[in-house]
């Protein structure tokens, strides 16, 4: 299919659309690789953290608002706040 | 740029795959769950994508401009807020098996008995 | 099995079974030229038939709001399911909440953290609660005004003590809130059905402009129904694992 010509106020050429997501491509798979190669617990929560928001950044890129905002709230701030209070609680067990 | 947003889907889930299968740590495990997921939502986003179109929010640009698929948007939207709970969920099934045995190590809890 | 060997076998496995996904995914039409007929489809109508400018939130509670349905039931069941399995245990007792830092052996939260705290509370409830009842307009929802308004009450915590949260979101009003909203939810779809419509049709005056917050019927108020909904499971999810952090302790010497 051919790019389809649109034009509105906020419209990018598409040449530089497609470098910025293969760019966010590339930096996402390198950041899961990352979270599931660190073992220390609580450096993980905090990549996993940073990954979050590298996929919401790409889901912008994919002329998706809705899911950016949802993956930021969830993926950024209440995943890790979840799993760094159960770490907590484990770890003070292991005490 | 064909086929590459589906080369990166399968590679998220292939390493997700692995963190899973050689976890020594039931939080590490469950991480690389959220990892697996999260190949899910770029591949769903990936489908959908219309080259040079916008997002489907006609509220400031003039209606049926070209825009992307929403339907798979609404999916990848209430996916991303759920799995987010089940997750919670997941977790506190591990703080009560660190209660019971003691240990998180998914190996070790692979042979306990009863 | 060692760790060794099980990471060879699942090398073997692992690799083996995502170049047949990849192969499934390269039949796949190439990136950026959807062809399906039910995106244009709802994109040519949507605007029209609901007033909504927001096409995903007419699509998440009027389209397809069967299916929304049922996630929000997964919600409300994985909240339930938290504060089920997390009760206390044979063999545990519950420190008295008074002194639940005397012997804590962590710093002072510092007066940089509180103050930014107490600072963005406001502003982020209002923003979660912004987000939560402009669903047909911008990109905004009920999933996510709910989520971001949830953050908010951490924000609490971490202005001030445990206490302060309990006391902001007592355990059984956070219940009640998040019956309702999910009860809400379905009781707009009944109240269809005993209109003599099908479930969960949208049967409220659809309004005269096209995205404006009073307008595309039962939309706008379902969003506000999930918002409250996903808000409630969210911090009790928090506060039940604040509680076993912080509270439960132990009876064993």
């Amino acid at each position: 299919m051919n790019v389809l010509a649109v034009h509105t106020p906020y419209s990018v050429p598409a040449g530089m659309m497609e470098a910025l997501q293969v760019t966010l491509l590339v930096l996402v798979a390198a950041g899961a690789t990352a979270v599931v190669l660190i073992r220390a617990r609580v450096r993980q929560v905090l990549m996993l953290s940073i990954y979050g928001v590298l996929l919401a950044v790409l889901f912008l890129a994919f002329q998706a608002p809705d899911v950016t905002l949802s993956e930021l709230a969830v993926g950024a701030v209440a995943l890790p706040i979840v799993l760094l209070l159960a770490l907590a609680k484990v770890r003070k067990r292991e005490e | 740029m064909g086929a590459f947003p589906f080369v990166v889907v399968a590679w998220i889930l292939g390493v997700g795959l692995y963190g899973v299968v050689t976890s020594r740590h039931l939080v590490h495990q469950i991480i690389c769950l959220i990892v697996v997921q999260s190949s899910t939502y770029v591949l769903l986003l990936g489908v959908g994508y219309v080259m040079g179109a916008v997002a489907p929010y006609y509220f400031d640009v003039p209606d049926h401009t070209p825009a992307v698929d929403p339907v798979v948007q609404a999916l990848a939207l209430t996916d991303v807020v759920v799995e987010a709970a089940v997750t919670a969920l997941l977790l506190a099934f591990a703080i009560q098996a660190h209660k019971r045995f003691g240990t998180l190590d998914p190996q070790e809890l692979a042979s306990l008995k009863g | 099995m060692t760790p060794g060997q099980r990471r060879w076998i699942f090398l073997a496995a692992g690799t083996g079974l995502v170049l047949f996904y990849l192969s499934g995914l390269l039949g796949l039409p190439a990136f950026g030229s959807y062809p399906g007929p039910y995106g244009p489809a709802i994109l040519r109508v949507a605007v029209a038939q609901t007033n909504a400018t927001g096409v995903v939130s007419a699509i998440n509670f009027d389209y397809r709001g069967f299916d929304t349905v049922g996630e929000e039931f997964i919600l409300f069941a994985a909240a339930t399911g938290v504060a089920v399995v997390l009760r206390r245990l044979r063999g545990e007792r519950e420190r008295p909440a008074v002194d639940e830092a005397a012997d804590r052996h962590v710093p002072p939260t510092s007066s940089a953290v509180r103050m930014v705290a107490l600072l963005f509370t406001g502003p982020v409830v209002l923003v979660g609660w912004w987000l939560a009842s402009h669903a047909q307009a911008s990109p905004s929802g009920g999933f996510q005004g709910g989520v971001v308004l949830a953050t908010a009450f951490v924000l609490i915590y971490l202005s001030g003590e445990f206490l302060v949260f309990k006391r902001f979101s007592p355990a059984d009003l956070t219940d009640v809130v998040e019956a309702v909203g999910a009860g809400g939810f379905a009781a707009l779809g009944v109240a269809a059905v005993l209109m003599g419509l099908p479930y969960l049709t949208n049967f409220l005056p659809l309004g005269q402009v096209p995205g404006a917050v009073s307008s595309s019927g039962t939309i706008a108020l379902i969003s506000f129904f999930v918002g409250l909904e996903v808000a409630a499971a969210f911090i009790l999810i928090v506060g039940e694992l604040l509680e076993q952090t912080l509270l439960i302790r132990q009876g064993r010497p």
